[in-house]
C-alpha cells in the first residue's frame, strides 16, 4: 500500500511527498521528519515569504499612488477636495481605491467573485436549455437550427475555451511536425534543403503568426460558415509551437543507434518495417520532449494570440477585464495569470506521465 | 569449394591521411559444420572481420564468399551475435525474439511463432524474464536474450563476437556451455571471435589467431582434436588441451611483443585518450 502510493506520487512528478508518506507509515521516524521538513515546510515557507513580499509591495505601490491622486487633487480642485479624496481612500472605499498592484487577500476575493459569477452563468445556462428544450426539439425535427444559449462566458467557460484552442493547436502541431520531422530525420539531402525554412521560422514571434495566418485563413474560409477567430487562433497556436517537435523528431531519427540499425539491416527489414519498428520507436524519447516543449509554447502563446484574434477565452478575458478597468479588474487579471501558470504545470506533468508510460526510458 | 572463404580481403577505414588499414590480405576457409574460433587482442580488428562477413559491410578489396558466391548484404543464412547484444530496449525479451522469428520466418502461424520463440528462451534459461524489458537485465541475461534471437533465426552460418567478452568468469563458463548445448543439436557451422584463448579451445574445432592491426592478418590454424562433448574440468587435466593452449598463447605473447618492439622505436607517446570500450 505504503510502496504503492509511493510509486504512483513518484510517477505523477510530487516525489517530494515521499518522506511525508513515509512519516505517515511510521517508518524511520526522526529521519523522515527531516526529509519532511526539508523538502515540504521550506519550500511551505518560501510561499508564504512570497506572499508577504508581494503584500508588502502592493501596500507600497497602492500608497504611492493615493499620494499622487491626493496631490493632484489638492492642485486640480483645492485643499478641501483633497481632504475628501484622503477620507474616502483611507475609508476603504471602492469608489476611491487606489489602482496598482492587488494586494493577496483582493485577488482571493476575486477568484471567489469569478467563482460566483460562474455559478451564476451556468444555472442561467441551465435554465436556458431547460426552457429551450423543447422548442428545440420541434426545430430540429422541422430541419431548422436549434436556438443556443449566447449569454456571457463564465471564467470558467473562457478556460475550457483556450484549452480547447490549445488542443487543436497542439494536434496540429503534431500533425505537421512528427511526419515533417520523421522525412527530414530519414534524408540528409531534405535535411540541408529545408534547414533554412526551420531556422528562419521558429524564432519568428507568435504576433507575426497570427497576422500571417489571419491573412490567408480570411481569403480562404470567406466563405465558410466556422467561428474564424477560433480557426485563426488556433492555426498560429500551432504553426508557433510545432517547431521543438520537428527538431526533435527530426534528430531523433536522424541520431538513431547504430546498433539498432544493424539489427534492421541483420533482419533485413523493409523501409516500412525499419521506420515503425526501430527508427520511431528509438526516437520515441526525444519525440517526446519536443512534444512537451510543443505543449508548453503552445499554452503560453496561445493567450498572446487570443488577446489579439479576439478569439474568445483566457486571453481575451484578460485583455477584457484590462480594458474594463472596474475596481476588481486588476485583482481578476492576477488570478487569470495564476489560473494560466498552474494549467500550463499541470499540462506538463500530464504530457510528462505520458512520456514515461510511452517510452522506454526511465 | 569451402563452405565460407575470404580470399585477399582488405578493408580501411578512413580517408586520406585518416586512413588505417585495418585487415590486409585476410585468407580464411570454413568448412560446412566446422566450429572456428578467432582470437586475438583489442581492436585487432576482429569485429570489422565479422561484420564483413555478415554483410554489414565491404571489403575494399579482396572477396567474401558464402557458399562459392560472393555475398552481397546481409542474409537470413548468415546469423550474428552483436558484441555489444543490440537487444531493442523498447520491446521485452519474448518480443525481441519474435521480432526476428517473424521475420524470418513469415508464413509461420501465430502459434508456431510462439512456439519456437518459447523455446529459444528456455534454452537459455530465460523462461522467468520472457515479459521483462532488457534494461531490468543483468549483462548475462541479455546476452542469453541475444544468443536466443539469433539461433532462433536459424542461421546456417552462426557468426559470433566476442558474445561472452563483457561477462564474469562464471556466467562466462554456464553460457559457454549453454551455447555448446544449443549448437550441437543441428551441429551449424559457427565462427566464434573471443579475446579468450581458453574459451576459443573448449568451444572450437580449429583456433586461428588474428595478428593484431593495423593491417591484421590472420595467424597459423591450430587445431583442436578433443572429443566432444568436452567437460570443462576435465579438460583441464587434459595434457592436448593444455599443450594447444599454451602454443596459442605462446604465439600470441610473441606477436604482442613484437608489436610493442615495434612502438618502442618510435617515440612513444601517451595518448590522451580515456578508453570508452575495452574490447
Ligand atoms: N567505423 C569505423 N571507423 C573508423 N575506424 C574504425 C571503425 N570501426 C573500427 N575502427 C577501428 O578499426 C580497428 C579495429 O576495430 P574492431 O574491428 O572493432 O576491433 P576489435 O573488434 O578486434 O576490438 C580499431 O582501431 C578501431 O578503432
Ligand atoms: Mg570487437
Amino acid at each position: 500500500m505504503k510502496t504503492m502510493t509511493i510509486k504512483t506520487v513518484k510517477f505523477i512528478g510530487l516525489g517530494y511527498l515521499e518522506p511525508l508518506i513515509r512519516l505517515i507509515a511510521g517508518e524511520e521516524v526522526k529521519k523522515n521528519a527531516k526529509e519532511a521538513f526539508k523538502k515540504i515546510m521550506i519550500p511551505l515557507l518560501s510561499v508564504f515569504f512570497f506572499i508577504l513580499l508581494w503584500q508588502s509591495f502592493s501596500d507600497y505601490l497602492n500608497n504611492v499612488e493615493s499620494e499622487m491622486k491626493i496631490e493632484k487633487a489638492l492642485q486640480d480642485q483645492g485643499p478641501e477636495a483633497a481632504k475628501k479624496l484622503e477620507e474616502c481612500i483611507a475609508s476603504g472605499d471602492i469608489s476611491c481605491r487606489p489602482n496598482s498592484l492587488p494586494s493577496p487577500l483582493m485577488v482571493v476575493g476575486a477568484l471567489g467573485k469569478l467563482w460566483d459569477d460562474h455559478l451564476l452563468l451556468s444555472s442561467k445556462k441551465a435554465d436556458f436549455i431547460q426552457q429551450y428544450a423543447a422548442v428545440n426539439e420541434e426545430r430540429l425535427a422541422k430541419g431548422e437550427t436549434e436556438i443556443k444559449y449566447t449569454g456571457r462566458p463564465s471564467f470558467v467557460d473562457q478556460i475550457f475555451t483556450s484549452l480547447k484552442t490549445v488542443f487543436a493547436g497542439f494536434l496540429l502541431s503534431i500533425i505537421i511536425a512528427i511526419p515533417m520531422g520523421i522525412l527530414l530525420g530519414l534524408s540528409e539531402t531534405l535535411r540541408t534543403s529545408f534547414n533554412w525554412i526551420v531556422q528562419i521560422f521558429k524564432p519568428v514571434s507568435p504576433v507575426v503568426w497570427l497576422l500571417l495566418v489571419s491573412m490567408i485563413v480570411k481569403t480562404i474560409l470567406a466563405n465558410v460558415d466556422v467561428e474564424k477567430s477560433f480557426v485563426i487562433s488556433f492555426i498560429s497556436v500551432g504553426l508557433c509551437s510545432m517547431w521543438a517537435t520537428l527538431v526533435n523528431t527530426s534528430a531523433g531519427v536522424s541520431s538513431v543507434d547504430k546498433d539498432y540499425i544493424n539489427v534492421a539491416k541483420v533482419l533485413q527489414l523493409g523501409t516500412y518495417q525499419k521506420i515503425f519498428k526501430i527508427i520511431l520507436p528509438s526516437s520515441f524519447p526525444m519525440i517526446f520532449t519536443g512534444l512537451r516543449i510543443t505543449l508548453s509554447v503552445a499554452w503560453m502563446v496561445l493567450i498572446a494570440i487570443e488577446l489579439l484574434a479576439q478569439s474568445p477565452g483566457l486571453g481575451s478575458f484578460v485583455w477584457e477585464e484590462f480594458q474594463n478597468g472596474s475596481s476588481d479588474s486588476n485583482s481578476k487579471i492576477i488570478v487569470a495569470m495564476f489560473v494560466i501558470g498552474l494549467i500550463g504545470f499541470m499540462l506538463d506533468r500530464i504530457m510528462m506521465i505520458f512520456q514515461k508510460l510511452l517510452t522506454f526510458n526511465n | 569449394m569451402a563452405y565460407l572463404e575470404l580470399k585477399n580481403v582488405c578493408k580501411s577505414y578512413g580517408e586520406g591521411k585518416n586512413k588505417t588499414e585495418v585487415l590486409r590480405n585476410i585468407n580464411l576457409k570454413i568448412e560446412e559444420g566446422e566450429f572456428v574460433a578467432i582470437v586475438g587482442f583489442t581492436g585487432s580488428g576482429k569485429t570489422t572481420l565479422i561484420n564483413l562477413i555478415a554483410g554489414l559491410i565491404e571489403p575494399d578489396s579482396g572477396q567474401v564468399l558464402f557458399k562459392g558466391k560472393p555475398i552481397q548484404g546481409t542474409s537470413h543464412e548468415r546469423g550474428i551475435i552483436f558484441q555489444n547484444y543490440s537487444l531493442l530496449p523498447w520491446l521485452t525479451v519474448y518480443d525481441n525474439v519474435a521480432m526476428a522469428v517473424k521475420t524470418v520466418f513469415p508464413n509461420w502461424k501465430p502459434k508456431e511463432v510462439e512456439e519456437h520463440v518459447n523455446s529459444f528462451i528456455a534454452k537459455v534459461n530465460l523462461s522467468h524474464a520472457a515479459h521483462k524489458k532488457p534494461k531490468e537485465l543483468s549483462g548475462g541475461m541479455r546476452q542469453r536474450v541475444a544468443v536466443a534471437r539469433t539461433l532462433a533465426m536459424k542461421p546456417e552460418l552462426i557468426l559470433m563476437d566476442e558474445p561472452l567478452g563483457a561477462l564474469d568468469a562464471l556466467t562466462r563458463g554456464n553460457l559457454q556451455e549453454e551455447i555448446l548445448n544449443i549448437w550441437s543439436e543441428d551441429k551449424r557451422t559457427a565462427l566464434l571471435i573471443t579475446n579468450d584463448v581458453d574459451e576459443g579451445v573448449f568451444m572450437a574445432d580449429k583456433v586461428i589467431p588474428l595478428r593484431p592491426g593495423p593491417k591484421a592478418t590472420l595467424g597459423p590454424e591450430f587445431d583442436i582434436k578433443i572429443d566432444r562433448p568436452r567437460d570443462k574440468t576435465a579438460l583441464n587435466h587434459n595434457d592436448n588441451f593444455k599443450k594447444l593452449r599454451n602454443s596459442i598463447i605462446e604465439y600470441l605473447m610473441e606477436i604482442g611483443a613484437e608489436r610493442t618492439a615495434g612502438q618502442e622505436v618510435s617515440a612513444y607517446e601517451l595518448p590522451d585518450l580515456v578508453p570508452l570500450q575495452f574490447s
